[in-house]
C-alpha cells in the first residue's frame, strides 16, 4: 500500500505551484518528520546522558571536596588523596601506550604496505578480535600468566639497570607490578590504536606513493616521504583514544596490580600507586558514608581526565582533514 | 548509587512484607503459641512464610547461602534475601530499618547502638560466624613454622625482612630457612579479614605493631592484592611470601603455628572457636547485645586467637508479627547445631559451642512484635 503511493508522488512532483518561493522548505512527509526528530533525539540524548554524568559526579563529589582533611582517608585531605591515584593513572597508561604505539605503528604498516592481500584481511581481522576479549580475562592472563614470567627478567633489571630509577627494585617476587599491568594495558589499547592508524595509512593517496617510488625511492623511503606524514594526525589520534582507554580501564588493574605504595616510578617493585578506576573498584564495596564521596570526587578527578584526552584526540584527528596530504 | 538500589529494594520488601502481614494475620494468631517457644524450626511441615531481607558483612556471604538453603528446606514458603555490602552497609541498612537483619564483622559503635535501639527497642547482636585466619606462606624447602606474635607484627611491618632472620630461626631450629627475602602479602580491598588480624597484631605485640586498627591495610610497600582469593594466588605464586587468608580457602598452602603463651597452635575449627570461651562480653550494651571483647593475648593452650567473629544483628521488636517469626526462626536456625554445621562445611566456619548457643538463644527467643 505505502509502494503505490510512493509511485504516484513522481507525478505530483512537476506541478509545483509556480509561484513559490526559493528557498521554501523541501516537501516534508510525516515519516520524514519522524525520523529528523528521532534522530535529533538521539543525538541530544547523548548530550543530555553525559551532563546527567558530570551533574551526579559533581553532586556527590561534593561533600568530599569542602570536607574536614581528617576525615578523608588517610587523614591528608582530598587532593592528597586523589594525587597518587593519578599519578598511578597516568604513569600506567602513558607507559602502556609508549609500548603500544610504535607496535601499532608497525602492526598497521605490516598491513597496509607488507603483507600480502589475504593475510592482511586475516591479521586485521586478529586485531579487532583482540578488542572483543573482556578486559577480565586479559587481567586474569595477566595475573596468572604474564606476571610470573616476568620475576626472572625484572630481577636482572633490578641487578643490570639498578641505577635508572625505573628499575631501582627490589624487584616484586610475584612479578604483579607496575610493568606487567602496563603490559596488559597495552596489549588491550593495540586494537583501538592499530585500527585508528591502518585506516589512515589505507587512504594515502596511491599518487603520493607512485611519484615516491617513480623517483628511485625504496619502499622504506616511500613510507617515510608518503605514508608516514600523511598519517601523523592519525597516529596521534589513534595513540590518544588507546590513552583514554588505557585510563580508564579498571578490572585488569586491580586483578594484576599490588597497589600498596605511594608516588614512584619504580616499575619493578611490588610498592606501586594504584589507579583511579582500579581504587574504586577495590573500595567501593566497603565503603560508606564520607568515603563514598571521596572515591566518587576521585571518578570525577578521571572523567576530566579522559574527556580532555579524548576530546584533544577528536581535534587532532579533525585537523588531519583540512591539512593533510590530499589536498 | 548502589546503596539507594538496595534501599529501595529493601522499601519494596518491607511494603510486600506488609502486605502478607495484612493477608496472613489469621493464620499467624493461630500458631503464635508453638513459633514462641520452639523458633519455629523443623517438626515436619512448617506454617511460616513470607519474605525477610538481610545485608551486611560480605564475610557472612557463603554462610549466609548455606543457611539459607538449610532454612528454606524445612521452611518451603520463606525466602531470606542476603545482600552481602559489607560490614558498614549491613550496619547503616539495619539503624535506618531498610532490613530485618544484619550482619557485620565489628559490634555496633557506641553511637550506633544508641541509633539501633531508637529503631529496635532492645538491640539483639549474637556471634553466629567464627572463622579462624590463616597465616599461609610459601617458602620453599619450608613446610612447618612456628612464629611469636613479635615476629609476626615484625615480619608484616617489614622490619625482618629475610627468611633466615635469628627471630625466625629461634622458634624453628629444625627447619633449613633460606636467605630469601620475605614479601609479605596483604589485602588490597577493605576487609574484616584485615581488621582483625590487625588488631591481633596490636594487641599482642604493641611495641613491634605500631599502627591504628582498621580495615585498610596499614603498612604501604608490601604486595597487596585483591580478596582473599586474591591473597591466596599471591602467595602460592611467590617464593618467600607470607599472607593471611581465611582458613577455608587456604587451601594446599602450609600454615604458620601462632604462638599462644608457652606453646605454637595450629589453626582448627576448635581452637578458634575456644576464643569465643575465653572472652568477655562487653560491659553495658543490654542484657541481649552478646558483642565480644575477644582475648587475642590469650595465654590459654589449644586457643588459636587469629579469628575473625561475625555477628547477627536483630531487634527485640519488631512492629510486624510477620517479619518478628520470620527472624526468630531465622537466628534460631542459623545458631542451631545444623546451621552451624551447614555453615562450617559450606564456608569452613568454626562451629559455635553448646555453651555459648544455650547462652545466647534466650536473646534469640525476645524477639517478637510489639
Amino acid at each position: 500500500m505505502s509502494s503505490s503511493t510512493e509511485l504516484t508522488h513522481p507525478d505530483n512532483q512537476p506541478q509545483p505551484p509556480p509561484e513559490a518561493p526559493l528557498f521554501e522548505k523541501p516537501v516534508s512527509r510525516f515519516g520524514d518528520r519522524v525520523f529528523s526528530s528521532s534522530a535529533m533525539g538521539a543525538g541530544v540524548l547523548i548530550l543530555v546522558i553525559l551532563a546527567g554524568v558530570a551533574a551526579f559526579l559533581l553532586v556527590e563529589a561534593w561533600p568530599a571536596l569542602w570536607a574536614d582533611p581528617d576525615e578523608v582517608p588517610g587523614g591528608d585531605g582530598i587532593v592528597l588523596y586523589v594525587w597518587p591515584l593519578l599519578f598511578g593513572t597516568l604513569l600506567a597508561a602513558l607507559f602502556a601506550l609508549l609500548l603500544a604505539a610504535p607496535l601499532a605503528v608497525a602492526i598497521a604498516l605490516f598491513i597496509t604496505h607488507y603483507a600480502p592481500r589475504r593475510l592482511a584481511t586475516a591479521l586485521g581481522y586478529v586485531i579487532d578480535l583482540l578488542a572483543a576479549v573482556p578486559s577480565i580475562i586479559f587481567g586474569l592472563w595477566g595475573l596468572s600468566e604474564l606476571a610470573p614470567l616476568t620475576v626472572e627478567p625484572t630481577r636482572w633489571l633490578e641487578e643490570n639497570l639498578g641505577f635508572i630509577p625505573l628499575f631501582e627494585g627490589p624487584a616484586s617476587a610475584t612479578g604483579r607490578t607496575m610493568l606487567v599491568a602496563s603490559i596488559v594495558l597495552a596489549v588491550m589499547i593495540l586494537p583501538i590504536t592499530t585500527a585508528v592508524i591502518r585506516e589512515a595509512f589505507l587512504q594515502t593517496p596511491r599518487l603520493h606513493e607512485e611519484a615516491s617510488l617513480a623517483l628511485g625511492a625504496t619502499r622504506w623511503e616511500m613510507i617515510r616521504q608518503a605514508v608516514l606524514p600523511f598519517g601523523r594526525s592519525s597516529i596521534i589520534g589513534g595513540a590518544m583514544l588507546g590513552l583514554g582507554r588505557a585510563l580508564g580501564e579498571t578490572m585488569a588493574v586491580a586483578i594484576v596490580l599490588s597497589p600498596s605504595g605511594g608516588v614512584t616510578f619504580n616499575l619493578i617493585n611490588n610498592g606501586n600507586p594504584s589507579t583511579i578506576a582500579a581504587n574504586i573498584a577495590l573500595d567501593f564495596p566497603e565503603s560508606s558514608g564520607l568515603d563514598i564521596n571521596v572515591l566518587i570526587a576521585s571518578g570525577l578527578v578521571l572523567f576530566a581526565v579522559t574527556l580532555l584526552v579524548n576530546m584533544t584526540a577528536r581535534a587532532v584527528i579533525n585537523r588531519r582533514r583540512d591539512f593533510s596530504g590530499a589536498n | 548509587m548502589r546503596k539507594t538500589r538496595a534501599r529501595i529494594a529493601a522499601i519494596a520488601v518491607v511494603s510486600a512484607l506488609a502486605l502478607v502481614t495484612a493477608c496472613s494475620s489469621d493464620n499467624e494468631s493461630n500458631d503464635n503459641g508453638d513459633g514462641g517457644t520452639s523458633g519455629g524450626n523443623g517438626e515436619g511441615g512448617s506454617e511460616l512464610s513470607g519474605t525477610i531481607s538481610g545485608a551486611g558483612a560480605s564475610s557472612q556471604a557463603a554462610a549466609q547461602q548455606a543457611w539459607q538453603a538449610g532454612f528454606l528446606a524445612a521452611n518451603p514458603d520463606v525466602t531470606v534475601n542476603y545482600d552481602p555490602v559489607g560490614s558498614g552497609g549491613g550496619r547503616e541498612q539495619f539503624i535506618a530499618g531498610g532490613i530485618a537483619f544484619g550482619g557485620t564483622d565489628a559490634a555496633l559503635a557506641d553511637e550506633e547502638l544508641t541509633a539501633a535501639t531508637e529503631r529496635c527497642g532492645e538491640v539483639i547482636e549474637v556471634p553466629v560466624y567464627v572463622s579462624p585466619v590463616a597465616l599461609i606462606f610459601n617458602v620453599e624447602g619450608v613446610d612447618e613454622l612456628n612464629l611469636q606474635p613479635a615476629t609476626i607484627a615484625g615480619i608484616f611491618n617489614q622490619e625482618i625482612t629475610t627468611w633466615n632472620d635469628e627471630a625466625i630461626a629461634a622458634d624453628n631450629p629444625d627447619a633449613e630457612l633460606p636467605d630469601t627475602p620475605i614479601t609479605p602479602v596483604n589485602r588490597s580491598d577493605p576487609s574484616g579479614t584485615t581488621e582483625n588480624f590487625v588488631e591481633y597484631l596490636s594487641i599482642v605485640a604493641p611495641d613491634a605493631w605500631p599502627h591504628e586498627v582498621s580495615d585498610e591495610w596499614p603498612v604501604s610497600g608490601g604486595e597487596a592484592a585483591q580478596g582473599t582469593s586474591g591473597v591466596v594466588q599471591a602467595v602460592s605464586g611467590g617464593n618467600g611470601t607470607i599472607g593471611y587468608a581465611d582458613a577455608s580457602q587456604a587451601g594446599d598452602l602450609p600454615s604458620v603455628n601462632v604462638g599462644v603463651g608457652e606453646d605454637f597452635v595450629a589453626y582448627s575449627p576448635e581452637a578458634a572457636a575456644n576464643v569465643l570461651e575465653v572472652s568477655e562480653r562487653v560491659e553495658g550494651r543490654g542484657q541481649y547485645d552478646f558483642a565480644y571483647e575477644l582475648a587475642r593475648d590469650t595465654t590459654e593452650a589449644g586457643t588459636y586467637p587469629i579469628v575473625l567473629v561475625s555477628y547477627a544483628m536483630a531487634c527485640a521488636t519488631y512492629e510486624s508479627e510477620a517479619e518478628a517469626e520470620l527472624v526468630k526462626a531465622y537466628l534460631s536456625y542459623v545458631i542451631s547445631e545444623e546451621g552451624q554445621q551447614a555453615a562450617a562445611e559450606a564456608a569452613g566456619s568454626a562451629p559455635i559451642s553448646d555453651a555459648l548457643r544455650q547462652e545466647i538463644q534466650p536473646a534469640i527467643d525476645a524477639i517478637a512484635a510489639g
